[in-house]
């Protein structure tokens, strides 16, 4: 073969090459180049009879164009496998704008009830209290009676109070007007030191905008030998900056009266309520009431077995559902127990929403 | 408790300003809930009408010039009023001044074509009475330019007091001024009461009869005050009554009320002409009725005390008087009456008769004993003054004198309760500006407590007393101290447990509902409740009376509301107490939930990928296997049986146990009866777990978790089906497999139930993936044969199953 004809037949090679649309076709040139019976191959085959200067010549030219030939058809086929996947991926193009599901974790809510008394847990548990429960049907001897409330206080009377039918014996169950009777059952079966955090349900004879029949009450309770006002003032005033998350609070002590504390004192915080549906604490010139407290009234330890010359304490208690309206500012508290999703999904938690003191009561 | 400024300055002396006595009236114990302050009267000037002549298009309408005295030259105003006239001096409102008693903010504006600039008031105009016949014309020297308010002397702040119950003291203004001055912000000065000397006895005689039953009268004094005239009250006077809220009526009833007011002591005073016969002080006979001087009729009860003569009942002892026997002009000759009541017997009158009167008021906290009588003398006073008159001499029955109560006060009390150091003698000084009575000189002070003050019982009172006054704000907050240097566990089992399930069932989507603990009867009665004992007496709703059995009905109740609104796909939680009983042990701790629609746990409605298919049992199945595992319960061993409460569809609801006889809950479909009841409808399944039911956790010496042995040979799965008779449970065939060889048999998963007419009449076909993970070895096709051989065998001897063809 001269040299012109070698130089023809790479061309042609290289059209055939240039010319394949797949890796088939291109496979068809490599055999029919470089195959056993190739084109190429034979030139090869022909070295072998070749005299020892024609090989001087012609070996590097052959050798050349298999070379050039083999690189070509990889060049050619890398391109093909290249256009191949590009074609491919286009064609299984997806519409990412349509919408997925939401996990049932984002969609999940925990009741503000719930966790507002998980953020007050929180708190106390690191003032060292404990968590103590009651039942919601108790007698008059704990509701009233152990609680030094007199016989024909009007909260006995069926105004205030829901009451079951009088039993055998002649008593009547009621459904505890507030937390306070798991004080008198908790110093019954637990000696001092005692700290607890009472929180539960509650009811009273009465329905309107801000009264619920149903609602709740967080209760507190410290008896040792030497608890006294400066040290409910600093638990209180600790309590109210950790759970509404200001770091400065002014909160005003004021005596009052409950027939279960004596001194008694209602406790206001000073806050903005310019904006509507805000609240803000540690600002403005507003007061609002926002709990009561005082130190165990000595009549109540004695009905509790304990000695009032040797033990004292103080005790305080306040709403749940008022202080979680005043954190996260609900309007209406009868819709905290309507259980529309619409309100749930928008005033409740996420359920991986922990309330925790190093990671923040809230987010 | 209502009262104003110079009110309160006739019985203290002080320089201090409104806001300092009000800031000092909270900040011992006199909340005060409000202060009017009277700014709105303050637009309000003197002017005088220049002239007045006649509206050229209006017959009752006259045009005036008003010299303002502002210095500008006067404007002119648009009067309707029948005495508008040149040279009368009378309260000019400018444009922009808002006008309370019409309720309108002035603007300039024509009347009827002619400008008016302003506005010449009535007393109606201004709230300060009813009259408005005609606008406010004042003496000829009262001053041009200045405040009608403050010439008038109406700028006299308002401030009221939200009194708690067991400061009847403070029912008065002197009470109010006492507390005040014992703070040390001025000094008391309420003038000493002079008695009155009488003529002749006082005709008319007074009986406490109560039989052998509880007295309900403890002393009641009676003064007769012949020939009295009985007008309008000062005009100081009435002004004090209107300002905090009281209507004047005639001299009489205004100086009851004034002293009501003035020293906390309700009085009652009878026309003495309509008083037939002696005064009888008895319980009110069952049946017997009083026409009230509220205009009102009241049938009374033998629990009630009232005031009787010969003509039948006259007044509602301590609560309200009869209209028969009341004061009005025509009165000449007055009994006055001053008495105490039993404290809980008016409180309950007045609650029983729905009455609130300012009587009762303070009457039911207790007022002082020791003022029945100089409280007498004090009205006699005030009616010879106002209306003339001769008195008799006070009569009094009944009344066995005051016994001071005393209180042994260690006075260390103070430091120990409250954490303040108040010197002793500062202590003392303060309990005796308040009225009490320290003597002896040790650590314990024996302290006689005043008439006035029935509420202080025993030394922690006499703290308060001494807080109170010296200041709360001074005790500074004293750290708790703390326990250990890292808190540990604080909540119970019974409330982890109650918070993990909450967390986990809205993990699943579900959102926790709070709902009422009481339901309606039929709903208590349909769930296994009911129990008289538990049914309310007086509930506040019909459909609330019953505490709940189940949290069941509540919630179906609530997601059918949902529904109602038009979310039928709701998914509810809720984790609080049921009640079997009415003993503290009978309160369960249950966590429940509902759902309804298509709401799953993947979500709910129609989605591109996949429409969600109605909810049934299992996902209420699932859904309470996952809150018995978040209570730590050992789901592994838990069985389900194919029963359930008779809420629940028969063929579609199952009950979870621990052993044969711990049921842990129940779930399932609803029964149709159950749904008509709770009037809910949809596809609706629901579950209830009893977590107080869970065991508890064993002891454990340590939180090390059990060892891990990998198999180093891989996990085969073979896959099985067998032909079972309809009843045989998918439950019992997957044991019956797992039982084949424990050792290696690591799972067994039901992956097809299939019936139909190729099974076979009353047949199914279970498929099941059997997991098989050698531990020692890798098995050899023999091995798997006999093994395969196994779990056939065990099958059919358990279940009758055959391996499908």
């Amino acid at each position: 073969m001269t040299m012109s004809d070698m130089e023809n037949l790479e061309s042609n090679l290289m059209a055939d090459i240039a010319a394949a649309s797949d890796e088939p076709a291109i496979e068809n040139v490599r055999i029919a180049a470089l195959g056993k019976k190739g084109s190429v191959s034979e030139l090869l085959k022909t070295l072998g009879s070749m005299s020892p200067e024609d090989r001087q010549v012609k070996g590097p030219a052959i050798n050349g164009l298999k070379n050039r030939i083999a690189e070509a058809l990889a060049a050619r086929k890398d391109e093909l496998k290249d256009a191949a996947t590009t074609a491919r991926l286009a064609a299984e193009k997806l519409d990412v704008t349509l919408p997925v599901r939401q996990s049932p974790a984002e969609r999940g809510r925990i009741h503000p009830i719930s966790q507002v008394i998980d953020e007050i847990a929180a708190i106390f548990g690191d003032m060292g209290f404990s968590i103590a429960e009651g039942p919601d049907v108790e007698t008059d001897h704990y509701n009233f009676t152990a609680l030094n409330f007199p016989e024909g206080h009007p909260a006995r009377e069926m105004h205030d109070t829901f009451f079951f039918p009088p039993g055998k014996d002649g008593t009547r169950k009621l459904l505890r007007t507030h937390t306070s009777p798991v004080q008198i059952r908790t110093m019954e079966t637990q000696q001092p030191p005692i700290r607890i955090v009472i929180p539960g349900k509650t009811y009273r004879q009465d329905s309107d905008a801000t009264h619920s029949p149903m609602f709740h009450q967080v209760e507190g309770l410290v008896i040792d030998k030497t608890a006294n006002i400066a040290n409910m003032r600093w638990v209180l005033e600790e309590f109210c900056k950790a759970f509404f998350e200001v770091p400065q609070l002014n909160m005003r002590f004021r005596p009052s009266f409950f027939p279960f504390t004596e001194p008694s004192l209602e406790v206001d915080i000073q806050c903005d309520r310019s904006r509507p549906g805000e609240v803000r604490f540690g600002e403005g010139n507003d007061w609002m009431e926002i709990l009561g407290c005082g130190m165990v009234h000595p009549n109540v330890l004695r009905f509790a077995g304990l000695d009032p010359d040797e033990y004292q304490g103080f005790a305080w208690g306040m709403g749940i559902d008022r202080i979680a309206m005043l954190k996260y500012g609900m309007p209406d508290l009868r819709a905290f127990f309507d259980a529309d999703v619409r309100w749930l999904s928008h005033y409740g938690f996420r359920p991986l929403d922990m309330p925790t003191l190093f990671g923040g009561l809230s987010q | 408790m209502k009262f104003t400024l110079s009110w309160l300055k006739d019985h203290l002396e002080t320089d201090a300003s409104l806001d300092e006595i009000v800031e000092r009236l909270t900040s011992i114990g006199l909340e005060v809930e409000s202060v009017d302050d009277k700014a709105g009267l303050k637009p309000f000037v003197i002017a005088k009408v220049l002239t007045a002549v006649q509206h050229p298009d209006a017959d009752r309408l006259r045009v005036l010039t008003v010299d303002t005295g502002d210095g500008r030259p006067p404007v002119q105003v648009v009067c309707g009023a029948p005495n508008a006239r040149a040279g009368l001096i009378g309260a000019f409102a400018a444009p922009g001044t808002y006008v309370p008693g019409i309720d309108v903010t002035l603007a300039v504006g024509k009347i009827r074509g002619v400008e008016s600039h302003g506005m010449m008031c009535s007393e109606r105009e201004l709230e300060l009475s009813d009259e408005h016949d005609g606008i406010i014309d004042l003496p000829e020297d009262a001053p041009v330019g200045t405040s009608y308010a403050s010439y008038a002397k109406l700028d006299d702040p308002v401030i009221d007091i939200n009194l708690t119950p067991n400061r009847p003291d403070a029912t008065g203004v002197h009470g109010i001024a006492r507390d005040l001055a014992a703070s040390g912000m001025g000094r008391l000065k309420t003038p000493a009461i002079e008695p009155v000397s009488g003529k002749g006895e006082t005709p008319v005689k007074v009986r406490l009869d109560f039989g052998d039953t509880e007295p309900l009268c403890h002393g009641f004094a009676l003064r007769l005050v012949k020939g009295v005239k009985n007008a309008a009250s000062p005009k100081w006077l009435q002004q004090r009554l209107i300002a905090i809220g009281l209507r004047p009526i005639n001299a009489l009833v205004d100086i009851t009320n004034y002293i009501t007011f003035d020293r906390g002591r309700p009085l009652h005073v009878f026309d003495a002409a309509k008083v037939k016969g002696d005064l009888v002080v008895r319980r009110a006979r069952d049946g017997e009725k009083i026409l009230a001087l509220d205009g009102r009729e009241y049938a009374l009860t033998p629990e009630m005390c009232v005031i009787a003569d010969d003509n039948g009942l006259e007044s509602i002892a301590g609560v309200m008087g009869g209209e028969h026997s009341g004061c009005d002009e025509s009165t000449t000759d007055v009994l006055i009456e001053s008495a105490l009541w039993e404290p809980l017997n008016i409180a309950r009158t007045g609650r029983t008769l729905g009455i609130i009167t300012d009587a009762r008021y303070r009457f039911e906290r207790g007022v002082d004993p020791e003022f029945m009588v100089p409280g007498l003398e004090l009205a006699t006073r005030m009616v010879l003054d106002f209306c003339g008159g001769e008195p008799c001499e006070t009569e009094v029955v009944g009344y066995a004198g005051h016994t001071p109560k005393t209180v042994s006060f260690p006075v260390s009390e103070v430091k120990r309760l409250t954490g303040l150091d108040v010197p002793k003698a500062d202590s003392l000084d303060i309990l005796t500006r308040l009225g009490f009575d320290p003597h002896g000189s040790g650590d314990v002070v024996d302290v006689s407590v005043p008439s006035w003050r029935p509420d202080v019982e025993g030394n922690a009172d006499l703290v308060e007393e001494v807080m109170r006054i010296h200041g709360v704000d001074k005790i500074a907050p004293a750290p708790l101290s703390s326990h250990d240097a890292v808190n540990g566990k604080i909540l119970t089992t019974l409330q982890i447990r109650t918070r993990a399930a909450k967390r986990a069932l809205a993990v699943r989507g579900m959102m926790e509902a709070v709902t009422w603990s009481f339901i309606p009867a039929a709903h208590a009665e349909l769930f296994g409740g009911g129990k008289p004992e538990l049914r309310l007496d007086n509930p506040i709703a019909a459909e609330m009376s019953d505490m709940r059995p189940s949290l069941l009905p509540g919630l179906v109740a609530a997601a059918q509301r949902n529904a109602d609104k038009g979310i039928g796909d709701v998914a509810l939680f809720e984790v609080s107490g049921t009640y079997e009983g009415d003993r503290p042990e009978e309160q369960r701790r249950v966590a429940a939930g509902v759902r309804r629609g298509t709401a799953g746990l993947e979500g709910s409605g129609r989605n591109w990928a996949g429409n969600a298919k109605n909810v049934g049992v299992f996902d209420a199945k699932a859904d309470a296997f996952a809150a018995l595992e978040a209570c730590g319960a050992p789901v592994a061993n838990l069985q389900v049986e194919a029963s359930g409460p008779s809420w629940y569809h028969p063929g579609r609801c199952g009950t979870i146990k621990l052993g044969p006889k711990v049921v842990l809950g129940h779930f399932g479909e609803f029964h149709p009866k159950a749904l008509e009841v709770l009037d809910a409808s949809g596809a609706l399944c629901g579950f209830e777990i009893f977590i107080d039911a869970v065991p508890e956790p064993k002891a454990k010496a340590t939180r090390t978790k059990p060892r891990l042995d990998l198999s180093a040979f891989q996990m085969v799965r073979r896959d099985f089906a067998f032909v079972v008779d309809k009843q045989v449970e998918a439950g019992s065939l997957s044991k019956a497999a797992l039982a084949a060889d424990r050792k290696l048999i690591s799972g067994v998963n039901v992956f097809d139930v299939f019936e139909g007419a190729s099974i076979g009449e009353g047949k199914k076909s279970i498929a099941i993936e059997v997991s098989i993970q050698p531990m020692e070895k890798t098995l050899t096709d023999e091995d798997f044969e006999a093994l395969a051989g196994k779990i056939v065998d065990n099958v059919k001897k358990q279940t009758g199953g055959v391996l499908r063809g």
